[in-house]
């Protein structure tokens, strides 16, 4: 296997993905539109005061884009496995791992990046301003691929199980955890004048060792769905 | 057992004698229970990779997007199979097997069963990979694509490259070329 | 030298762990006895927080438990993906109820700790924030087997999640440690430190003890009905040797 031809695997299947999710523009809308919602309920239900805001935002936000995260795992593996193209994929000459990160790279891509981008703007909502909102975009940055990763290995153990929509939820919200206090405790702490620098350099630490482990598990789960 | 080079393997059976489980098996998507499937005389779970850059597989599933044309199905599948194909290529494979221009450029999911099953089975005229495995490749076909594919696999065979078929019809071969196996359930 | 691997298989182990059960349970009973009575009578009472701390004789063993459990689970789901064998998957399966029940019981004395030493039932200190998680964890595990028909893949999916699980766990334990100091949370801590009587220790080590073998003869007996279910073993397998013994008897 050269590198070469790993990274052409990569970026076929990262193609690929992003053409279908072309085709159906809804799906990835949809996922935006949820964290949208979610974050205007907020205040509607703990009042407008701008002080009780600015204390929850950063908080609200991070639960906002986890859920939005784990709403669209269902389409990392669900389409592939159930129209045979994952069978396809398990027999490339490339190991399964190499096509996961493919493959998650793309939901990111499709899941996480309009979250990040549009982050600022739920910022402005709850009050956030000047260098706590840019570190909110950063920590959503270096977060978010890291809720892929995670989200990924719960989608393939799900596969094909009655319930599994509700199911993953239960699966990967705890794990999620971590990377739920390092990003909303980068925007606490920098709004608290500290600087977010320490929950930001965790964060990218969570990213590095999701990387490394993530695939194997998925590639794991998978060959065990399709048994 | 064993199947030789120029050869194919036609397993028969009823429903649920295993025929599929064992296909599965020979694509290293199930692993045996007992017993090894050897490549070369090298078991195919430790080449893992290496094996998989030696066959092609057809499930009972077509493993083709509703969303995507068929012609960007055939592109998209052979690349990620690491064999890429030009468009024109794809596209001849796609008219070899009787799918006709104006269909290229459709989305799948407005084609027949038939139509999709042909759409998967292109990628056998663009396939140069010694190992074919095939579940139940004629269902949902006419007479005449049938006779197409079998006109493939002759061609396959006599190239050297070799076949596992499971199936349910009789295949039109030379009989010195086809090993049957029957499975009971 | 015992050869192990004689016990390796399901049908050699069944008759061994029944045999092994009773002695298990009788011991874990007596020590669960004499470390409640050392810890609940015999250790003084603590100067700072009065005789409510008594419940940390079981709060502790138990949180120490409900993590080990979970190593040794994901230790057995480990040896059964690598090697394949069904009886590590049944020991990983057996592990996780007890496993689930630790946690919970350390999460109930936390409660009744904490509502006379902080004031409230529940604080969001590091370490149950942790056990919390861990729950979680532990139902996770459970949930992803009973929603799996296929025993193969039940065993082999619910492994793969409990080894992603604890790589997960001490990075939980840390980070709610960090989010507590951000926030600065309880300052109170659990564990008494150095400052420990020899009495309270001995009857803390009495009952970590006896909640291992507890944990050693329920998990042995929910093995035991693991096989019966899946391999169809015979149950009156013992039979014969107790009608053997009848028969002598007369």
């Amino acid at each position: 296997m050269s590198g070469s031809s790993m990274w052409d695997a990569i970026g076929g299947i990262v193609r690929r993905d992003l053409l279908l999710a072309m085709r159906r523009r809804s799906d990835a809308a949809m996922s935006v539109f949820f964290l949208v919602i979610v974050a205007s309920l907020f205040p509607l239900g703990v009042g407008p005061e701008p002080a009780v805001l600015r204390i929850i935002g950063p908080g609200v936000l991070w639960v906002a884009a986890l859920l939005a995260c784990l709403l669209s795992l269902s389409r990392v593996f669900t389409a592939d496995y159930l129209d045979g193209v994952l069978e396809q994929m398990v027999l490339i000459p490339q190991p399964l791992a190499v096509l996961v990160v493919g493959k998650v790279l793309a939901h990111w891509v499709i899941s996480g990046l309009p979250v990040v981008l549009l982050s600022p703007l739920l910022g402005l909502q709850f009050g956030l301003d000047g260098e706590p909102l840019g570190v909110l975009v950063l920590s959503l940055l270096l977060g978010t691929p890291t809720l892929s990763m995670i989200g990924a290995i719960g989608a393939a153990l799900v596969l094909g199980v009655r319930g599994s929509g509700l199911l993953v939820a239960l699966l990967v919200l705890p794990l999620y955890v971590p990377v739920l206090i390092f990003g909303a405790g980068a925007v606490t702490s920098s709004m608290a004048g500290i600087g977010g620098e320490a929950n930001l350099s965790l964060l990218g630490a969570c990213l590095v060792l999701s990387l490394f482990l993530a695939p194997w598990a998925t590639a794991a789960a998978i060959r065990i769905a399709l048994e | 057992m064993n199947v030789e080079p120029g050869t194919l393997l036609a397993v028969v059976g009823e429903n649920g004698s295993g025929k599929t489980s064992l296909l599965r098996i020979f694509s290293s998507l199930l692993p045996p229970e007992g017993g090894s499937v050897l490549w070369d005389g090298q078991d195919i779970h430790q080449l893992k990779e290496l094996y998989s850059g030696q066959l092609t597989y057809l499930g009972h599933l077509n493993g083709i997007k509703d969303d995507l044309t068929p012609l960007e199905n055939l592109i998209s599948a052979m690349s990620l199979a690491g064999e890429p194909c030009s468009s024109n290529g794809a596209k001849e494979a796609l008219e070899a097997i009787g799918l006709k221009r104006p269909i290229h450029q459709l989305p799948s999911k407005v084609l027949s069963q038939g139509q999709k099953r042909r759409v998967a089975l292109a990628r056998l005229w663009l396939s140069s990979r010694p190992l074919w495995l095939l579940d139940e490749p004629f269902t949902s076909l006419d007479a005449a694509s049938t006779n197409v594919v079998t006109k493939r696999l002759l061609a396959h065979l006599q190239r050297g490259g070799l076949a596992v078929l499971v199936t349910h019809q009789e295949i039109a071969l030379p009989t010195e070329m086809v090993h049957r196996l029957r499975l009971t359930g | 030298m015992v050869n192990w691997s004689k016990y390796s298989s399901p049908q050699a182990f069944y008759p061994l762990a029944g045999r092994l059960i009773p002695w298990f349970a009788v011991v874990a009973v007596v020590l669960m006895g004499v470390g409640l009575y050392m810890g609940f009578f015999v250790a003084p009472t603590d100067f700072q927080q009065g005789e409510a701390y008594r419940i940390i004789f079981v709060h502790v063993p138990a949180a120490w438990m409900s993590m080990f459990l979970y190593v040794v689970m994901a230790v057995w789901a480990g040896i059964g993906m690598g090697l394949n064998a069904r009886l590590s998957f049944m020991m990983a399966q057996a592990i996780a109820p007890t496993g689930a029940m630790f946690t919970f019981l350390a999460l109930l004395t936390g409660a009744m700790w904490g509502k006379p030493t902080w004031g409230a039932w529940w604080v969001w200190d590091a370490r149950l924030t942790s056990e919390l998680i861990l729950l979680f964890q532990y139902a996770g595990v459970m949930l992803l087997r009973t929603s799996i028909d296929d025993m193969r893949r039940a065993d082999r999916s619910s492994a793969v999640f409990a080894l992603v699980g604890v790589v997960n766990v001490p990075i939980i334990y840390f980070s709610v440690q960090w989010w507590n100091t951000l926030h600065q949370g309880a300052s109170v801590s659990m564990s008494t430190g150095s400052k420990m009587a020899a009495t309270m220790l001995t009857a803390m080590l009495l009952m970590t003890v006896a909640f291992w073998l507890y944990s050693i003869a329920v998990i042995l007996a929910r093995v035991r009905c693991i096989m019966v279910e899946r391999e169809s073993l015979p149950v009156w397998n013992e039979k014969p040797a107790v009608i053997q013994e009848a028969v002598e008897a007369r």
